[in-house]
């Protein structure tokens, strides 16, 4: 299972990247939402896969799976809903205020200022 | 949206969202759940309110200061975690007693809920401030 | 914290009063609110010196970052004593001297103090502190308080361009320092000076042992202004002349001698020591001296002749380091050292005496032109005797104190003769040559400062205003330093037991045992030997040099410009600036997609090389988890997922497909027994679906900006690096495991130490509940910002329809 995980995170952080290379607001905030969802799985494969029971000591299991990556993970989770959320109402703010979305277009030059 | 259907599932679907929250919060010392979820989840109730109805109606119907909350939530958290000082312990230490109460039996009163309790109300916060601020902007 | 501690605290804590003080008590000068304490702590040092008289120490340990076995200690011997005293007394004057001098109604008073104090703490930090990274941390913060007292009269362009030289020059010497410092620790493994003195011998042979010479050296050199370092501090003389007095001639700047002194025992044995100290120092001692004779500031000539002064007790020590390589019984050498003490204290007196005279020409006439002066003896008599005494001594002359110094300098120049190591034997001879030719123009200048000011014609039509002589209180604190000057002058043996021995003793650590003592009895007079003729010649050629100045002094404008010291640094300066400014320009493009390939290609090669270095193959695939059908259907998902929003042309599929990606992500958490996880994710990705489509209306219409093949074969070409590499590491995380999981701990503690039963939430909750409350403010701090993009543009909108 592991490799087939190995293979899906390799996919989500090479389309992220792809996504966040482009010239467009939009494609870019979309990358950084693949991103995220690709480092959550890295962080579970790498703690390793259906090792034992959920972390819950009420199961009464011999064996639980890793928890501190998901704590980990719950905390990105939440990070990234912040992020984007912000990420989302920059790009339409500096689309509404400099009427484009080209990234190539929004270079801080000092004689803006 | 003026969708019969939907806003009379609504109507019947928010408090129990709203009360599924609560429960999530307070089994997550035991069980999956904890301030997190539980505030995702009572925000998720009211972003279904903000969709059905308008901003106005929801805020007739539920009228907090998103913003309050934020800083309520880390008041509590922060406040939790500065009261170990008081009992010269470090820092977020959290305290725990087993009490008999009736009806539930033998119980744990914990800190760390209250602590829970700050990321709860901030987690709620921070979701509604963003949805309204965008919701309003136009 | 012991007394001594609180002593060095004590100026620090003054410091934050005196805002206060100014601010509420208007009617009475801050300076007096001062005083009081350097005085106190003067007489609190006094009482110090009947230990060390002793040729005791006393140590002083406060715990201050205990894990990391630093300690704030304090350590009082012979050297620190002599500085602290110093510090403290010249201190007190100068506070007593800026009361007169800087006008309570005018001048903003609570700056000046409140930098002056943080100085005279600094300063005490850097005499009085064992520990080398202590020291280094006081040694910067006078840097600092120096850097804020030239820029005192920060609307000045002179004084804004003098602050940062001498900021850029003595910080860069003490970053140097800072390197040697460690180096020098991590060659005793200790960064206690004591502990350092204590097996200095052993150094020698070590390979840091050169380093850690040169960088140290350059951190003195720099603050203690040696040519070609020397700069600095003639533009430092844009202070206020309290400042001057206190800073840069009587305390800041001997901190490189301190430095030099203090660590002479671990370096002495090296001839490399010994050719720098002393060669820098009597190089600087005789082209200072030579350009303060140009100079037509009062205040101008007083700094190069502070740089030829410290070159003096510079070469001092570096011949006082030859000490080491002579028995006890035949040394000869110990005279350089005791010399060099004597004129630390010499100099103190004279050239602070001189400076306020300096300041109060200033004040009481508007200028320090040498040119426009003239004549002030019968207008300002007493200033005019202090101006003497001082000066006098200053040339060398007898019976002041500086006679008496100067003479043991020419002894222990003339010892260089005798030496028949480390090629002196030959090329010594420059020592004594050099010294004499200093003290030729030393005495020239000495006695343009007299003449040009108090003597000849009184020309009030060029002055600034009508002179007249200084009120009492500002005669006060240069009168008691030319009254040291004539009784350390006529009975100098006051302090040689006291003061003298002890420190000799300090700088030349092990050397001698307490009870062998050393000569330090100073005589006025040694017969007819060497010295004397070297003197009365001084004052012959002298003399006729003064008489003759305005027909050589052609000499010095004929210095080629363009190859002076100031020249060079204001290009390399300007040279710095626009090659820094070419760079940013060349790689800071502006464009976010640029600096994102910066970054990908940095974790591509990083994480590559290290693959490379340390990766580890031996996997067991047999220990992963079978493949079910339902993760298979899943991974599929996923994966069309992701390439939906790669090749998709609208908004609402790029969303939705992102969406279906973060669903997906959840049930991969179930099967992942991740129940909370799970949950989170389906509940967040709802309310981020909800929020996309909210903004929906906002966001520009997808557009394909990168045209052109080569684009996006380098999108293409970064991005399956960045796959590949993610993979392997992700593959190579189940062979290298460097050390046991922490993840046990919580396993194990969720019930017993936390009383819960949902291990992921008692980590969030409890064990780890720092991240928790970070990550809550993160996320009020995001949805403040969103706030603030949202709303704060309509109140801006409002304004400019205002």
């Amino acid at each position: 299972m592991e490799l087939v995980m190995i293979i899906v995170i390799g996919f989500l952080f090479a389309a992220a990247t792809y996504l966040m290379l482009s010239k467009s607001l939009l494609r870019i905030i979309i990358g950084t939402g693949l991103l995220s969802h690709g480092a959550h799985l890295l962080l579970l494969t790498m703690g390793g896969l259906k090792e034992g029971a959920p972390p819950l000591l009420g199961e009464h299991a011999e064996r639980y799976v890793d928890p501190l990556p998901q704590a980990l993970i719950l905390t990105a989770i939440v990070i990234s809903f912040g992020v984007t959320a912000f990420f989302l109402v920059l790009a339409y703010r500096s689309y509404q205020e400099l009427g484009t979305d080209n990234m190539e277009q929004m270079r801080g030059k000092e004689e803006d200022d | 949206m003026n969708n019969v259907i939907l806003r009379t599932i609504t109507a019947v679907v928010v408090p129990i969202i709203a009360l599924f929250s609560i429960q999530l919060f307070f089994a997550g010392h035991y069980y999956p759940g904890g301030g997190f979820i539980g505030g995702l989840m009572a925000a998720g109730a009211i972003v279904l309110l903000l969709i059905v109805f308008d901003i106005r109606t929801v805020r007739k119907m539920i009228p907090i200061n998103y913003q309050w909350l934020i800083g309520t939530g880390l008041l509590f958290a922060v406040g939790t975690s500065a009261g170990s000082l008081l009992f010269n312990v470090p820092f977020l230490t959290h305290a725990y007693r087993y009490v008999h109460l009736p009806l539930l039996g033998k119980t744990s009163l914990h800190t760390a809920v209250l602590f829970d309790t700050g990321v709860y109300l901030v987690v709620v916060g921070i979701t509604l401030v963003i949805i309204e601020t965008i919701g309003e902007s136009d | 914290m012991s007394t001594l501690h609180w002593a060095m605290v004590a100026p620090f804590m003054l410091a934050l009063f005196v805002p206060f003080l100014y601010k509420h008590v208007r009617s009475i000068h801050t300076g007096w609110f001062i005083l009081p304490l350097p005085v106190a702590l003067f007489f609190y040092f006094i009482r110090y010196m009947d230990i060390v008289q002793q040729y005791e120490t006393v140590t002083e340990t406060v715990p201050w970052i205990p894990s990391l076995n630093i300690h704030f200690t304090a350590y009082v011997d012979g050297l620190s004593l002599l500085f602290s005293l110093l510090i403290t007394g010249i201190g007190s004057l100068v506070v007593l001297y800026s009361i007169y001098y800087l006008e309570k109604e005018k001048e903003k008073l609570h700056h000046f103090y409140v930098y002056l104090l943080l100085f005279m703490g600094a300063m005490l930090g850097v005499v009085l502190s064992d520990h080398l990274i202590t020291l280094y941390l006081f040694w910067e913060l006078t840097s600092i308080s120096s850097f804020l007292l030239i820029a005192y009269w920060y609307k000045r362009e002179r004084s804004r361009y003098g602050a940062k030289k001498s900021m850029l020059i003595t910080m860069f010497g003490g970053l140097l320092m800072l390197g040697g410092f460690l180096a020098l620790s991590v060659m005793g493994d200790t960064y206690s000076i004591r502990e350092l003195l204590a097996h200095s011998s052993t150094f020698v042979n070590e390979p840091l042992f050169s380093v850690a010479l040169l960088l140290i050296l350059l951190g003195a050199f720099t603050k203690s202004a040696q040519f070609p370092f020397y700069i600095w501090l003639p533009d430092a003389m844009e202070a206020p002349t309290p400042v001057s007095a206190y800073l840069h001639s009587a305390t800041m700047v001997k901190a490189g001698i301190y430095l030099v002194a203090r660590l002479t025992p671990i370096f002495a044995l090296s001839p490399l020591w010994i050719w720098l100290v002393g060669g820098t120092g009597i190089v600087t001692l005789f082209w200072a001296s030579f350009l303060a004779s140009r100079q037509t500031d009062l205040k101008g000539i007083l700094a190069y002749s502070t740089v030829s002064q410290l070159g003096l007790i510079m070469s001092l020590l570096g011949i006082g380091a030859l000490a080491f390589h002579y028995n006890f019984a035949e040394n000869i050498f110990i005279v350089a050292t005791l010399a060099a003490v004597f004129h630390l204290f010499n100099h103190a007196t004279f050239k602070g005496s001189l400076f306020m005279v300096v300041g109060i020409v200033d004040h009481e006439t508007g200028t320090r032109d040498i040119r426009r002066l003239g004549g002030l003896m019968t207008v300002m008599p007493m200033t005019f005797t202090i101006a003497l005494i001082g000066s006098l001594s200053m040339a060398g002359l007898p019976p002041f104190n500086g006679f008496l110094s100067k003479e043991m300098f020419f002894t222990a120049m003339l010892r260089v003769l005798e030496a028949d190591i480390f090629s002196l034997e030959t090329w010594g001879i420059l020592f004594p040559v050099l010294a004499w030719c200093g003290s030729v123009f030393t005495f020239l200048y000495s006695f343009l400062l007299i003449s040009k000011t108090f003597l000849g014609e009184y020309r009030p039509e060029r002055l600034e205003k009508e002179a007249h002589e200084a009120p009492v209180g500002m005669l006060l604190a240069p009168m008691l330093l030319a009254l040291l000057v004539i009784v350390i002058g006529f009975v100098p043996n006051i302090l040689s037991d006291t003061v003298l021995a002890p420190a000799v003793y300090a700088v030349l650590n092990g050397l001698f045992k307490p009870g062998e003592g050393v000569d330090v009895h100073i005589a006025h007079w040694h017969g007819w030997t060497p010295e004397v003729f070297m003197t009365l010649g001084v004052i012959a050629v002298g003399t006729v040099v003064y008489k003759t100045f305005p027909k050589w002094n052609g000499v010095y404008r004929r210095l080629p410009e363009r190859l002076s010291l100031n020249h060079l640094y204001n290009r390399l300066l300007e040279w710095m600036e626009k090659g820094s400014f070419a760079l940013n320009e060349r790689y800071m493009t502006g464009s976010v997609r640029t600096y994102l390939i910066y970054i990908f290609t940095a974790i591509i090669a990083l994480l590559s090389v290290s693959i490379v270095l340390k990766g580890q193959w031996n996997i067991e695939i047999s220990r992963f988890a079978p493949v079910g059908i339902y993760e298979i259907v899943l991974a599929v998902v996923i994966v069309a997922g992701a390439l939906t929003t790669l090749v998709s042309k609208s908004r609402l599929t790029s969303i939705i497909a992102l969406g279906s990606v973060g669903y997906t992500v959840a049930l991969f958490f179930v099967l992942f027994r991740a129940p909370d996880l799970a949950l989170t994710q389906l509940v967040i990705e709802t309310i981020s679906v909800a929020l996309f489509l909210l903004c929906f209306y906002h966001l520009p219409k997808l557009r394909d900006h990168g045209k052109g093949y080569s684009f996006k074969l380098t999108n293409a070409i970064i991005s399956i690096a960045v796959g590949v590499v993610v993979s392997t590491i992700a593959f190579l995380s189940h062979a290298y495991k460097p050390f046991e999981s922490i993840s046990q701990y919580y396993v194990e503690n969720t019930y017993e130490k936390a009383a819960g039963k949902n291990m992921v939430n008692v980590i969030l909750v409890d064990f780890r509940g720092f991240d928790t409350l970070f990550e809550i403010c993160v996320l009020a701090i995001a949805a403040l910002g969103i706030y603030g993009m949202i709303k704060l543009r309509m109140t801006k909108e409002e304004k400019l329809e205002k």
